[in-house]
């Protein structure tokens, strides 16, 4: 199946990793993911923070573009860009005066009227592709490789976007286990991240993702594996701060899951993109013979 | 016979004689058609008034009046009565507002006021001349009361009552009486036995000669009235005879069915063949649970208890009926809790409690006889977790409500636990501490200060395994704090809800329920123990959440209304009800399809409505869909009611 493909600014830059990899993964399920054509920024925090109206146009001419393409559907890889894009969706549907100004702004040949289905990669795996299907195409199981999920909130909350139980969700331990990692539950999977606190207040990033990290780690956990870049930048990435405030904290790799499917599904070491973790994940994989 | 109607037209001080022209108003009805007297006073309901109201039925020979005052709810039984004593019927005499229809809104507009008193006067003279002298019905009573709800509640009204001299049943669904109550170890604040409280309460109520009790017994159909409900009740017989049964447990060994036992809250099994749950101590006998047993549930021939028991005392006869009439019925039939896994934020685990598990665990009669020990390996907890409105004030994801009771449990259970576990730690989360009983406070203050209960404002927000412990996070906004608490076990005060099956017995019986499934009382103020249905009185918890002192209150309450209802001789009601013209009706049943009351139905071999004039309110819903007029109210046919409209109308009729 084709299906329009929404990357968002991130997945261009410091997320590559988690562009290429799952591309190249949702191939090898016969999902192709086509790069929408002309797409802007998603909104990010100002679609969400505030009710002005002209903070959800950008969101909105992202669905036009879909439309475009004569699509009713478009998937999306960052949590952010998931659950700003839903939302706005959300939002234009609630209120039809909101609707036909926001139209009438944007000037566009095709006018939205909410039809768009926002959906994340991880809702096509497991609605659309199914595990079993996922199942038989894992080349190298990930056999003995301790994976803990970690969700953080884009993806599930509020409740009436989120794409699996706010509190107790399982899409991607069932995609791990299709994937035959041994999965770990982490009671801290859907705490937050300290999300953009991190450009301020490094320090409350560096408390919350140290008790993410460390439960994980006390319930046995080797790697963790996320969707969202911004969740990736402070597991990962801030994991040195975590350094010089808790002495005996013991870094551990952190992967998208995507990067997981990839080399399950047996494919080359280079669509992961290793070089662009903070954490270098490779000696943990060869250590499992997952990679050369 | 001619009409000779007598107008009263009352001031109400300055309530109505400063807004309507009364004296005009006399003048202007003193000559109307059927009129023979009228008359205006200050306030015709004082002594004075009245006096002139009589005097004028006696010399005027008065066939009809119309008293033109306030609203009928005020003064229209004071102005029959005073009829009825002079001999005149007291059901030709109505009321024409022209108070609250009239002077009040129109107050400033005296001429608009003044035109629009005589409308309604002139309209009310009209239905008048039609009114027909009516005698009210008698209704029997049977004095006999049926209780739904062995628990507190429904034990209770039934003392009262039986103690009143009246015979009462009681109906219990499970196999013992008390309720929630027996499941508890210790009650607030007197920290006295729960089962101890209890069993005495049982006690009287078996040796009490007035009461039958019915237990494994439920209420299958339900027609009637107040003062005659016919009540069709299911009782399974017990499949083990007491008598012969020697107690030796060889067909509990033989059962295969074995399941959570409820009465324990599914901290042990039981099988279908057991010891029945919730017994006194010292009366042990062997209970064969229908609702398990593979008979029931799998529809299978099994007979291995049969087989096992050596002393035949197993048989599997058919459930038996009674049916039998009443002439009150109470509903009693308590509460649950909300379910634990519907907090999907914390974990299903079974270190995690529901505050009744934990009071099973308590109490000395329970699977561990009063010993704390955590389920998943018997091990005394030493950090124990309370976690308050647990379901309840979530309005977003759960119930709106407070549960009333769980603040003062939780701090009891706690305070217990502490007794049993001295080194322990009680950890107890709350949003508000709600402690407005008699002593209630003081036993807060005191648990905290002789216990060091920690007491942590503010909620948590997940509950997870972590190896051997419970991991708690919480929020402590006193401090501002973010609250990490590995705990050995986690007792959740989940919220109050109505026992499962409430809303189907209410519909069976005709009444209402709240959003939650609750009892609908009457009126939230001025009738909380009577519910709109006449003759059905509610008691305890099947209302809304309380403890077990407003229990006792409440059912006190619902008994001494029945006390009051049966110290009448029969039962009187109002004759404007519905009657069916036989000769114009078809038996369309439409008239039965939009009583509200079910007091009409269609006699199927004649085809014609027929009116149960104790069930009618006189609401009038029947005689407007009646396509031909035949069912009519009495006093308020359609000719009368044209009639009035013709009055109203009159200047807005269009003229040839
Ligand atoms: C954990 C916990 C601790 C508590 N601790 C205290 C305390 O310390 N002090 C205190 O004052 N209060 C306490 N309470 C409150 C107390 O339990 C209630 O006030 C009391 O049980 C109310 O009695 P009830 O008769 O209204 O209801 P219940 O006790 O619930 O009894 C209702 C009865 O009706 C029966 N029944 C249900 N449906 C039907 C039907 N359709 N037909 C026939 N029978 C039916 C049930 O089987 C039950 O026997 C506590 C409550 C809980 C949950
Ligand atoms: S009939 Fe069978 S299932 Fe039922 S109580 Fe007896 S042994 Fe148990
Ligand atoms: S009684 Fe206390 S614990 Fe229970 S719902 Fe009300 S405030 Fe919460
Ligand atoms: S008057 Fe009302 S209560 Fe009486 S039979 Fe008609 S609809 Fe029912």
């Amino acid at each position: 199946m084709k299906i329009p493909y929404y990357p968002g600014c991130t997945l261009k830059t410091k997320a590559k990793d988690l562009e290429d990899s799952a591309i190249a993964a949702a191939k090898v399920l016969d999902i192709e993911m086509e790069e929408l054509p002309r797409w802007n920024c998603c909104g990010t925090v100002y679609s969400l923070a505030s009710d002005d109206l002209i903070h959800q146009v950008g969101s909105i001419r992202n669905l036009v573009r879909v439309k475009e393409q004569g699509a009713n559907q478009v998937v999306t890889l960052c949590s952010m860009c998931y659950n700003t894009l839903k939302r706005a969706n959300e939002f234009f549907l609630a209120d039809e005066e909101k609707q036909d100004r926001i139209n009438r702004y944007m000037d566009e040949e095709i006018d939205y009227t909410g039809d768009v289905a926002v959906v994340h990669l991880l809702e096509i795996l497991r609605d659309e592709v199914g595990m079993e299907k996922i199942k038989a195409a894992v080349k190298k199981p990930l056999t003995g490789l301790k994976v803990s999920p970690y969700y953080g909130c884009m993806l599930l909350r509020p409740a009436s976007i989120g794409i699996d139980n706010t509190e107790r969700p399982t899409v991607m331990e069932d995609l791990l286990r299709a994937l035959g990692a041994e999965v770990i539950d982490d009671p801290y999977k859907t705490e937050c991240c300290g999300a953009y606190q991190t450009v301020n207040r490094k320090d409350v990033v560096v408390t919350c993702v140290h008790s993410i990290l460390t439960s994980a780690q006390r319930n046995g956990a080797e790697v963790i594996a996320l969707s969202c870049p911004l969740c990736d930048f402070n597991l990962d990435n801030r994991q040195k701060d975590i350094l010089q405030t808790y002495k005996g904290f013991h870094p551990i790799p952190v992967l998208y899951f995507t990067q997981l499917m990839a080399i399950a599904f047996g494919l080359d070491e280079s669509v992961c993109r290793f070089e662009l973790s903070y954490n270098d994940p490779r000696p943990l994989l060869k250590s499992k013979g997952l990679i050369e | 016979m001619k009409p000779r109607i007598g107008v009263f037209v009352c001031h109400c001080g300055l309530n109505i004689a400063a807004t309507v022209e009364v004296s005009e108003v006399v003048k202007a009805i003193k000559d109307y058609p059927g009129v023979v007297h009228a008359q205006d006073y200050i306030y015709m309901c004082s002594d004075p008034g009245q006096e002139l109201v009589r005097k004028a039925i006696r010399e005027k020979n008065l066939t009809g009046l119309v008293m033109s005052n306030c609203s009928p709810s005020l003064h229209e039984r004071t102005f029959r009565n005073l009829a009825a004593s002079e001999g005149l019927n007291p059901y030709l005499v109505e009321v024409a507002n022209i108070r609250e229809y009239c002077s009040w809104p129109h107050q400033g507009d005296k001429e608009t006021a003044t035109k629009k008193a005589l409308t309604i006067i002139k309209a009310t003279i009209e239905r008048v001349k039609r009114n027909q002298a009516l005698v009210p019905l008698i209704v029997p009573l049977q004095k006999r009361v049926l209780v739904l709800g062995g628990g507190v509640a429904g034990m209770q009204t039934a003392l009262d009552i039986a103690e009143g001299g009246y015979p009462v049943t009681i109906l219990e669904k499970e196999a013992y009486l008390g309720g929630r109550v027996r499941q508890l170890d210790r009650t607030f604040i007197s920290l006295e036995s729960a089962p101890d409280l209890v069993n005495e309460m049982i006690d009287r109520t078996l040796k009490q000669p007035n009461i039958e009790v019915l237990t494994t017994a439920q209420i299958e159909n339900l027609s009637g009235y107040v003062g005659n409900f016919e009540v069709r009740i299911r009782q399974q017989i017990p499949w083990v005879d007491p008598d012969k049964c020697n107690g030796c447990e060889a067909c509990i060994t033989a059962c295969p069915a074995e399941v959570p036992s409820a009465f324990d809250r599914g901290l042990v099994t039981r099988k279908a063949i057991d010891w029945t749950p919730g017994e006194r101590s010292g009366d042990k006998s062997i209970f064969l649970d229908h609702q398990v047993c593979r008979r029931v549930t799998h529809q299978e021939n099994c007979t291995a208890c049969q087989e096992a028991c050596k002393e035949g005392a197993i048989a599997y006869p058919e459930d038996r009926f009674i049916e039998q009439t009443y002439g009150a019925i109470v509903v009693a039939t308590g509460h649950d809790l909300y379910r634990k896994s519907a907090l999907t934020e914390y974990a299903e685990d079974p270190d995690v409690l529901d505050a009744l598990q934990f009071e099973r665990m308590l109490a000395e009669d329970g699977p561990t006889g009063g010993k704390v020990m955590r389920p998943s390996d018997g091990k005394v907890p030493k950090e124990v977790v309370f976690v308050q409105c647990a379901g309840s004030r979530d309005p977003d994801k759960h119930f709106p409500y407070c549960s009333k009771v769980c603040c003062m449990y939780t701090c009891k259970e706690a305070r217990r636990y502490k007794e049993k576990v001295p080194d322990g730690q009680a950890y107890l989360f709350y949003i508000d501490i709600r402690s407005t009983g008699k002593g209630y406070e003081e036993f807060v203050k005191e648990s905290v200060e002789k216990e060091r209960l920690l007491y942590l404002k503010g909620k948590v927000s997940k509950i997870a395994r972590q190896g051997d412990k419970l991991l708690v996070l919480g929020g402590d906004t006193i401090t501002g704090v973010q609250v990490e608490i590995e705990a050995d076990l986690v007792v959740l005060a989940m919220a109050t809800v109505p026992n499962p099956g409430a809303k189907e017995l209410a519909r069976l019986l005709n009444i209402n329920t709240d959003p939650y499934g609750f009892i609908q009382e009457a009126h939230p103020k001025l009738a909380p123990v009577e519910t709109l249905t006449a003759g059905i009185y509610l008691a305890g918890t099947s209302q809304a959440p309380k403890d077990i002192p407003h229990t006792i209150y409440q059912a006190g309450g619902a008994a001494s209304k029945i006390l009051s209802l049966f110290s009448r001789k029969e039962l009187v009601h109002e004759p404007l009800v519905a009657r069916v013209d036989t000769e114009i009706c078809a038996g369309c049943g439409y008239c039965r399809d939009n009583c509200a009351f079910q007091a009409v139905d269609v006699d199927p071999i004649r085809k014609k409505a027929v009116v149960n004039e104790a069930l009618c309110e006189g609401c009038g819903a029947c005689a407007t869909a009646c396509p031909s007029g035949a069912i009519q109210v009495k006093n308020l046919d359609s000719k009368q009611v044209f009639d009035m409209i013709s009055i109203v109308t009159q200047d807005y009729s269009l003229q040839p």
